[in-house]
C-alpha cells in the first residue's frame, strides 16, 4: 500500500495534475453559476500531520461553512468545499442578491445553507468528472452535508480513514477566488482525500507504479 | 506573587500533563474526544485529544498510541501516577467531544466515529476504574475545551452555544 510517506515527488505532481484538472472545471462551472470570472490558484499537494491540516485553512477554532461529500467508486475518499465564514456570507449575499444575510442568520437559514450545499453539489460533481474523465475510474460523490463550525471539528471528519495507517494526510488542495479579489472574497479550498487504498488505485489507472 | 499561568495544548491523537495553576486546552473537537483525567487534591491533570476508538483498527506498523482511546487512556494513566505518584483509585474524569459533525444516514461506520469514540472512551475509563463525574458528549457541534487544574472546572465553548462549564 502506498502511505502518504512513501509519495515520491512524480507521485505527487500526478496528484497535482488531478488538482489542477478537476478544480479548473469547478472553476468554471462556478463562473458561470456567477456570471463571473472566478481564478484557481495552481494546486498545491501536502503532505501533512494532521494537526498541520487545519491550519493550512486558518486555524482549528477558525468558522468555515463546509460541504464534504464521501466519495465512492474506484477510489474512494472524502472531499471537503471549504470557505470562511466571511466568505459565505459575501457569497450568499451575491448569489442571491439578499443583502440582509449576516454571519449570525447563516445558522438558522434553510435557503442559505441549502444555497450552500448545491454549490458544493454542482463544484464537487464537475471536479469528479472531470478526474473521471481524466483516470477511466468511476466516482460518485454523496449528497452534499453542510456544516459551519470550527475547521477542526469539521476536517477531522474527513481523516478518519487516512488515521488508520497514517499520521499524515495528503492533501490536495485547491484555492478559488474571484478575479477582482479587491472587491468580493470566493476565496474557497477544495480538499481532496483519498482513502489510504485509493492512492494505488489512482497511479495505477495512469499507468503509474 | 503572580505566577504564570501556562495554557498547554493538546494537539489531535496527543495527550499532555499539567498540574496546578497550569491549564490544558485542546481545539476544535469534532468526532475526537478531549478526556481529562483529574486528580483533586494533588490538582494533577492530563488531557488526551483521541481520535479513534481501538487500536485494533489500526493498519500501521508501528502507530501512535496516543491516537487510539484503549491504548492513550492507559498511557496516559500510567505517566500521571508515575511522575506525581498518584493513587490510581483517586483518579476522576471528565469528558468531552464525540460530535457527529455531518448528519449522514447511510451506512458508512466512518461518519459514525463519534459515537463509537465516546464508547471505547468510557469502556477504557470503566476498565481502568476511573469514574467520568461530568461529560458533554454527541450532538452536533465542534468543541475548544480548557481544563483548569486549580479549580477542576472543564469550560467548553461552541461556536453555537457559547461557553459552558461542566
Amino acid at each position: 500500500m502506498i502511505t502518504p510517506e512513501k509519495l515520491t515527488d512524480f507521485h505527487k505532481d500526478i496528484l497535482k495534475e488531478i488538482g489542477n484538472i478537476g478544480a479548473g472545471n469547478a472553476a468554471t462551472a462556478l463562473s458561470q453559476l456567477m456570471n463571473r470570472t472566478i481564478d484557481m490558484k495552481v494546486p498545491s499537494v501536502k503532505m501533512a500531520l494532521f494537526h498541520e491540516v487545519t491550519e493550512l485553512i486558518g486555524g482549528d477554532e477558525t468558522v468555515v461553512a463546509a460541504t464534504f461529500f464521501r466519495v465512492t467508486g474506484d477510489a474512494p475518499g472524502n472531499m471537503f468545499f471549504i470557505l470562511p465564514l466571511q466568505e459565505a456570507v459575501t457569497y450568499l449575499r451575491e448569489l442571491t442578491g439578499d443583502s440582509e444575510i449576516e454571519e449570525e442568520s447563516i445558522f438558522s437559514s434553510e435557503l442559505a445553507q441549502s444555497a450552500l450545499q448545491e454549490t458544493g453539489n454542482i463544484l464537487a460533481g464537475s471536479y469528479l468528472s472531470s478526474f473521471s474523465d481524466f483516470t477511466g475510474l468511476k466516482l460518485y460523490p454523496s449528497v452534499p452535508f453542510l456544516s459551519i463550525d470550527m475547521a477542526g471539528a469539521v476536517l477531522s471528519q474527513g481523516l478518519v480513514e487516512l488515521s488508520q495507517v497514517s499520521d499524515y494526510a495528503i492533501l490536495i488542495d485547491t484555492e478559488l477566488r474571484g478575479a477582482d479579489n479587491t472587491q468580493l472574497g470566493m476565496d474557497g479550498h477544495f480538499l481532496l482525500l483519498p482513502d489510504p487504498d485509493s492512492f494505488e488505485r489512482i497511479f495505477h489507472a495512469l499507468g503509474v507504479t | 506573587m503572580n505566577k504564570t499561568i501556562e495554557i498547554i495544548q493538546v494537539k489531535i491523537s496527543d495527550y499532555q500533563l499539567a498540574k496546578a495553576p497550569h491549564h490544558l486546552k485542546t481545539t476544535g473537537l469534532g468526532s475526537c474526544v478531549g478526556v481529562v483525567i483529574y486528580e483533586q487534591a494533588a490538582k494533577v491533570a492530563g488531557m488526551a485529544h483521541v481520535m479513534l476508538p481501538s487500536s485494533t483498527m489500526a493498519r500501521e506498523v508501528s502507530f501512535n498510541f496516543a491516537k487510539y482511546a484503549d491504548t492513550a487512556l492507559p498511557a496516559m494513566v500510567d505517566e500521571m501516577v508515575q511522575t506525581y505518584r498518584l493513587r490510581r483509585d483517586s483518579l476522576v474524569a471528565k469528558i468531552a467531544g464525540g460530535a457527529q459533525m455531518f448528519q449522514f444516514s447511510g451506512k458508512s461506520e466512518a461518519l459514525r466515529v463519534g459515537p463509537r469514540n465516546v464508547e471505547a472512551v468510557k469502556e477504557t475509563l470503566h476498565d481502568l476504574d476511573i469514574p467520568v463525574i461530568s461529560e458533554d458528549v454527541g450532538g452536533s457541534n465542534g468543541r475548544t475545551i480548557t481544563f483548569d487544574s486549580e479549580n477542576g472546572i472543564l469550560q467548553i465553548r461552541t461556536i453555537h452555544k457559547g461557553i459552558t462549564t461542566i
